[in-house]
């Protein structure tokens, strides 16, 4: 049986988006794929706005640092010191808001997706806003370009080589620990270098760094300039020429399109598929918009095995809910919360490593957490619910005394809590006008839901609330996001 | 009489329940029930790094005295173990596990390449790996995997917490978080979630919807079975009314019913004393004692105590140096504590770090935790450590 527009178009706004919105939702039967696919690519195709959150406040602190270090004044004052870490914490929170809402709100949702997936590949934690926010643009502006490109960016970023101990890389005190993760997880993988090659790489990375404002450094004096021996080839390289030979490794190649695999096709990867895609990768010279398109316009990513096979991730989850409903939330904190309470925080990765994504997102608490949230943003159910402390955000500060001080870990320290949603229900609700009643539950169903099995609609029913046809249809909405199939896309 | 007939009808009344319960949840029904004389695990993380060098204190020290004049504490105010040694005066609970013999104090544990990030060194802790290398598993959920494969029991492993730890992820099986197991998922919705399970008829499978399925039928049933248990037996001593406390009252509880639970997990932070480091550890240090003070005592009356075996552990210690705002940076290597009544090495298992052999103003690992981990799986919980380290690590002779 084929599949219907209806089921194609999910399928895709979901893999290359962050889920259709409710605007859209007029549209998902009358467009093929193809064209759904056309006019995505279409909406990602500018250059996206640099994202600044930080305040002027923290820029004058930077400058100041700025000023101190030319005047070889050592210690800046304490309360200096306190309040631009305070102010980098707000900043980087800002951020994490900030790129959600665009994740919910823009038309771009190709390019926020593939940021998004890039932003796990090259996942970074520092607590450094300005750095971050570089971090993100690099991302954000390569996330369909050239992955060479990207590598490249990404690598020279103040936020990876300060993060991967870079700026401690000289040359009489080689550190690896950025050669290894490049090799590693950026680019070949596992099992396709030896250490010796990390050592060699690491070599040629002397000298890379970056200064207070995030700019990047090449400081030559620290630079080791003899020749070093990489995957094979010899010569007086520095880093760029190391990146150019990992990128001259058809491994990395099959690596990245594994990888992509994974996260936009299905977990268990079919070798034939990732092979034809990285072939094709690696013919294009990493063209990622390339790569995008051979995978979202081929017969197989809509096969059906494909649909409705993935476990959304938390930010995944909580993007495509407010996409399918507008709303307004007085309380964004609790976004922050939910982030880190369903092990998802934008910004704060695990590792170097990343999200491991997949089965691993479930465990009982994170899977009673996530059915309870359409309840929570119906302000139905209350949020007593403590994630763990994360001791490199708050250094210690969760258990002063000072209310000044707790009061700065907004956001990390959780109040039982409400959530106040604003839910703007009118599109969504004219949505299904002209539905019959007995058909209103599956309907909704269908376009909330990629899996082929659903809970029953009886029991849907039992617990929707009757009493007007919107009201209907706003509980039934709710019950059915409660559900372990609304999990899945 | 009147305990044997609160069981039975409790007992009863789940098996009914069970009655409704999809296939795979049965595992259930049939469930050997723990004797007394089973091992059990407590695991008490103290969150943030704490100061291992005011934890065991080198009173007779002058390196240790010059790093830190502000910090130091003195030797009249330590607790003395020996000429040599003190804890913490906060610790006298932990003295007294100490004259005791019911207290090893395991000095220098850590891993080579030691990282300093809060995270990522908690990380290599809770998944036993190397600091070169990221694993997605936590060892006692490692544990579960190989303990229970193909069975439905994820409470073998329970943390007291809303939020499951890295530490308690298997492959195949997660442990489970209970804060509170009177109100384990206390939400509005639960009915529909019970009915929701109840009306999927789908056996388990290999699709994640069946996954997320099982894992839910699991939290539910556990859920039961963990209030169920948590009444048999309730704990009637005093515990301290903190987190802590309740936590450890909590475990007591589960230890004295039935339940099959091996591994209790259990925090407490932060110890990340960057600034006012002495009023912060001395709050945190008396939560500590009291809470196991009251716990040891439980056990002992109870005469579980030779059955239990609590150790404590950190990311990483502190540096050797205070700093200038009244606390001390992030260090590497650090003491750890086992109780238990059955302990076959008591005391200072082993020497304190040796202050003239610092690695840049940090303490050298002498004993890789991975060790003490897989003493612990091997000799107290009779798993198999080779498999759920995926190393072999030399056995230590505490147990």
């Amino acid at each position: 049986m084929s599949l219907t527009n209806q089921v194609k178009n999910q399928h895709l706004l979901w893999r290359a988006g962050f889920g259709p919105a409710v605007e859209e939702l007029d549209d998902l039967s009358k467009f093929s794929s193809k064209q759904v696919y056309k006019g995505l690519v279409k909406a990602s195709d500018k250059k996206p706005e640099y994202i600044d959150v930080a305040d002027d406040y923290l820029k004058g602190l930077m400058l100041g640092i700025e000023e101190a270090g030319r005047q070889q004044k050592k210690e800046m004052p304490k309360e200096d010191k306190k309040m631009i870490q305070q102010k980098n914490r707000e900043g980087v929170r800002s951020l994490n808001m900030y790129w959600m809402h665009e994740m919910v709100n823009s038309s771009a949702q190709l390019r926020e997706k593939l940021s998004f997936f890039w932003h796990g590949h090259f996942a970074c934690r520092n607590l450094n806003v300005f750095y971050q926010q570089g971090l993100l643009d690099a991302i954000r502006t390569n996330a369909l370009g050239n992955f060479g490109d990207l590598l490249k960016a990404v690598s020279k970023s103040s936020a990876m080589l300060n993060f991967l101990n870079n700026q401690q890389n000289r040359k009489d005190h080689p550190n690896e620990n950025f050669a290894r993760e490049v090799m590693e997880l950026f680019t070949l993988g596992r099992g396709n270098y030896t250490e010796h090659d990390v050592k060699e790489a690491a070599r040629a990375f002397t000298g890379w760094g970056s200064n207070l404002k995030g700019e990047f450094m090449f400081r030559k004096f620290q630079h080791d300039s003899d020749s070093k021996t990489v995957l094979g080839k010899t010569g007086n390289f520095d880093g760029d020429k190391v990146l150019d030979i990992l990128l001259e490794q058809k491994q990395t190649a099959k690596f990245i399109s594994q990888k992509v695999y994974k996260f936009f096709v299905n977990e268990t990867i079919d070798t034939e598929k990732s092979d034809w895609l990285a072939d094709r990768f690696y013919k294009s010279n990493y063209d990622i918009s390339g790569l995008m398109e051979d995978i979202f316009t081929s017969d197989w990513f809509y096969d059906e095995k494909n649909i409705g096979a993935k476990i959304k991730s938390p930010v995944e989850l909580l993007v495509g809910i407010q996409r399918m409903l507008p709303m307004k939330l007085e309380n964004e904190e609790a976004l922050m919360l939910l982030q880190r309470v369903l092990g998802q925080m934008l910004f704060y990765p695990p590792n170097v490593a990343g999200w491991p994504g997949g089965k691993s997102w479930i465990d009982s608490s994170t899977l009673m957490m996530r059915m309870r949230i359409p309840l929570l943003i119906n302000d139905a159910d209350e949020m007593n619910v403590k994630p763990k402390d994360d001791d490199d955000q708050m250094m210690g500060r969760q258990n002063m005394e000072n209310k000044e001080e707790r009061k700065s870990l907004k956001g990390l320290i959780p109040r039982r809590q409400v959530i106040n949603a604003n839910i703007d229900w009118n599109l969504y609700v004219k949505n299904f006008e002209n539905t019959e009643k007995e058909k209103l539950v599956d309907s909704i169903s269908k376009i909330l839901l990629q899996t082929k099995s659903a809970v029953d609609n009886d029991l849907i029913k039992q617990y929707s609330d009757a009493g007007s046809r919107e009201s209907f249809i706003k509980t039934t909405t709710l019950q059915i996001m409660s559900t372990p199939e609304y999990q899945l896309c | 009489m009147i305990i044997k007939r609160k069981e039975f009808i409790q007992i009863g009344s789940l098996a009914t329940a069970s009655i409704m319960l999809p296939k795979f949840l049965k595992a259930f029904e049939g469930q050997a029930m723990v004797p007394a004389g089973n091992k059990v695990v407590v695991i008490l993380q103290l969150s943030g790094g704490n100061d291992g060098l005011n934890t065991v204190i080198p009173i007779r020290n002058d390196i240790y005295y010059r790093s830190r004049p502000r910090l130091g504490i003195e030797k009249t105010k330590a607790l003395s173990l020996t000429d040599e040694v003190g804890l913490h005066p906060a610790l006298t609970g932990f003295k007294e596990l100490y004259d005791d013999g019911s207290l090893g104090i395991m000095n220098s544990v850590g891993y080579p390449n030691p990282d300093r990030s809060h995270f990522r060194s908690m990380d290599i802790w809770q998944t036993a790996s190397q600091s070169t290398e990221y694993v997605t598993t936590g060892w006692v959920g490692r544990y579960l995997d190989a303990q229970c494969s193909g069975c439905d029991k994820p409470t073998q492993a329970i943390e007291i917490d809303d939020v499951l730890s890295l530490a308690m992820k298997g492959q195949n099986i997660n442990g489970i978080a209970v804060k509170d197991p009177k109100r384990l998922y206390g939400t509005a919705n639960e009915k529909f979630f019970r009915d929701v399970l109840k009306n999927h008829k789908n056996e388990a499978g290999e699709k994640p919807v069946d996954y997320l399925y099982k894992t839910m039928a699991q939290t539910l049933s556990s859920a039961d079975y963990i209030f169920q248990q948590s009444k048999l037996h309730p704990s009637s001593a005093e515990y301290p009314k903190t987190d802590l406390g309740n936590s450890m009252k909590t475990i007591a509880s589960l230890i004295f019913s039935d339940i099959n639970t091996k591994v209790y997990y259990v925090s407490l932070g932060s110890f990340d004393t960057h600034v006012n480091q002495e009023m912060q550890q001395q709050r945190l240090f008396t939560e500590m004692n009291e809470a196991v003070k009251a716990f040891v005592k439980d056990l002992k009356s109870n005469s579980r105590f030779n059955d239990v075996m609590l150790f404590t552990f950190s990311e990483f210690g502190r540096r050797v140096s205070q700093n200038a705002s009244g606390g001390t940076d992030h260090g590497t290597a650090n003491n750890m504590f086992l109780v238990s009544g059955g302990l076959k090495q008591k005391g200072l298992i082993n020497p304190l770090p040796d202050l003239n052999d610092l690695d840049e103003g940090d303490l050298k690992y002498k004993v890789d935790f991975k060790n003490v981990y897989a003493t612990i799986l091997n000799k107290w919980l009779d798993a198999d450590d080779k498999k759920i380290l995926s190393n072999k690590y030399d056995h230590l002779n505490f147990i």
